[in-house]
């Protein structure tokens, strides 16, 4: 799984700092980076978030807020409408995301769309290209992209996504290893389970975990406490 | 110019106001963000006896389609009094001052919102004024960016937001429902405390040019402490859950295929 704005995730900084827009962030001498804005020489914070200092740039990590698609994101979208030769897919963000029929794995003769993706399946993407007004281009020709089939779909904020994965992956790898359920996690706060009925509930309740306390300190060692507990009592 | 007679005396012998209050006093403000589950960005304002709820969604695809800017996102706001917040009920549905309030509202926040970051989008705000005692559009505006900073909107600042008027011939801030009734004039106004910059400026009634300055500076003040409030309120929201965590164990999915 690729992993895109992981560096808040779980550095043992001691103190995290919660900015508000309009926060004085640094009077000059770095660049300033996502969640933030320069005027006048001086950085201030453009979001709600976690103030985070990099030796050469300041960056804010946001608490919330909607997603925005980038090319090469993995998403997990839900078909909403069906077109003669594309079909239209909610990738939970402002903007709609036809996927051609070019950009699937089948051939897919003009005007039988239907025969191979009904509205209301679920479906994993990569964001294909995104253009200077937002227009959006999603493909389905990669490694590991597919429709997917039985298990779930739950929602977290896409603000919490980096959280869910864990630095370089770690917090993801976990959930995998001890519930045993297969999960995708989409950059757009989408995330697919399938496994066991009680796997699934205890995954979902560890995300759901980690996404009310996504910036608390030590957060992989809670998650970790929490699934073991849960296997202690099941035996 | 003046508003309705009275019998009232709007300024004791000692320089108080009827509730109290010295002329360059506000009445209590209290904010909390995120009050709103299904928004995606809220926040509850009371404001003397002023009750005000925002809540923020998007951005958002915007619907309809005509409006969409191919450049920016729009930022909508929709400015609404309940039926029970006057003293008289107040007539449901939209009219001409409601339509006004949005519009200004709108344009104020439209200013400090990084508008460009989201090209053809809708940033929806909605302002429900509960309970009504003069003052409801700053606290509208004030409520509002604070539910746009909760929903995670970009943007430059906090806009604060506060009236001063004159009342009995003296200047005073922030006019409750009686001084503005029976005062001479009320100037609700919109600050953005790190430029400086006015992105709301209204007035009822009229004063001199010295009287105007003073109203300024003395809702510029204002501004500055009702700014620190709004941060306030916003850093509240995470402080209190990163140091004791209660977790529900009972997971609530949304969106489930």
């Amino acid at each position: 799984m690729r992993v895109r704005q992981m560096d808040a995730s779980d550095s043992k900084e001691s103190a995290r700092e919660i900015v508000v827009p309009g926060d004085l962030l640094a009077i000059t001498g770095k660049k300033a980076g996502p969640g933030t804005y320069s005027e006048g020489g001086k950085i201030y914070a453009a979001q709600m978030g976690i103030k985070q200092v990099r030796p050469d740039s300041i960056s804010v990590v946001p608490l919330s807020g909607q997603y925005i698609p980038i090319r090469g994101d993995l998403v997990i979208g839900k078909i909403v409408d069906i077109g003669a030769s594309n079909w239209l897919v909610d990738i939970n963000s402002p903007y709609p995301a036809p996927l051609h029929v070019n950009e699937v794995p089948w051939r897919v003769e003009f005007g039988e769309t239907r025969k191979f993706m009904q509205i209301g399946d679920i479906v994993l993407l990569k964001i294909a290209g995104v253009d200077e007004v937002k227009r959006i281009g999603v493909s389905m020709q990669d490694h590991g992209l597919r429709k997917l089939t039985g298990g779930m779909v739950i929602e977290v904020s896409p603000s919490k996504v980096p959280r869910v994965i864990g630095k370089n992956g770690s917090m993801i790898q976990m959930l995998k290893n001890m519930t045993g359920c297969r999960v995708y996690v989409g950059q757009n706060g989408r995330i697919w389970i399938d496994g066991d009925l009680d796997n699934i509930i205890k995954a979902v309740q560890a995300i759901k975990m980690i996404e009310d306390e996504a910036h608390s300190l030590g957060l992989t060692e809670k998650v970790k406490k929490f699934l073991e507990e849960g296997s202690r009592k099941e035996a | 110019m003046g508003g309705t007679p009275t019998d009232l005396k709007l300024i004791d012998e000692n320089g108080l106001r009827i509730d109290g209050r010295r002329p360059d006093e506000m009445r209590p403000l209290k904010i909390e963000a995120g009050v709103l589950k299904r928004a995606d960005g809220s926040a509850y304002v009371e404001w003397g006896l002023n009750k005000v709820m925002a809540a923020v969604y998007g951005p958002r695809e915007c619907h309809p389609r005509h409006l969409q800017n191919p450049e920016r996102a729009l930022v909508q706001c929709n400015y609404n009094m309940a039926s029970f917040s006057v003293d008289d009920r107040k007539k449901p549905g939209p009219d001409r001052r409601s339509h006004e309030i949005s519009k200004i509202i709108s344009e104020a926040l439209t200013h400090v919102v990084f508008t460009e970051y989201f090209p053809r989008t809708s940033i929806d705000v909605y302002i429900e004024v509960l309970q009504a005692n003069a003052g409801t559009r700053c606290a509208g505006l004030t409520a509002a960016s604070v539910a746009l900073a909760d929903a995670g909107v970009p943007m430059r600042d906090l806009v604060a937001s506060c009236a001063a008027g004159k009342v009995a011939d003296t200047i005073v801030l922030d006019l409750a429902k009686d001084e503005d009734n029976s005062g001479q004039a009320d100037m609700p106004m919109g600050y953005v405390p790190t430029s400086g910059e006015i992105v709301l400026l209204q007035m009822d009634g009229d004063l001199s040019q010295e009287e105007f300055g003073k109203a300024i500076r003395m809702n510029v003040d204002a501004c500055k402490k009702i700014h620190e409030i709004q941060r306030d309120a916003l850093r509240r929201r995470y402080a209190t859950k990163a140091e004791g965590p209660e977790y529900a164990v009972a997971p609530e999915t949304k969106g489930v295929a």
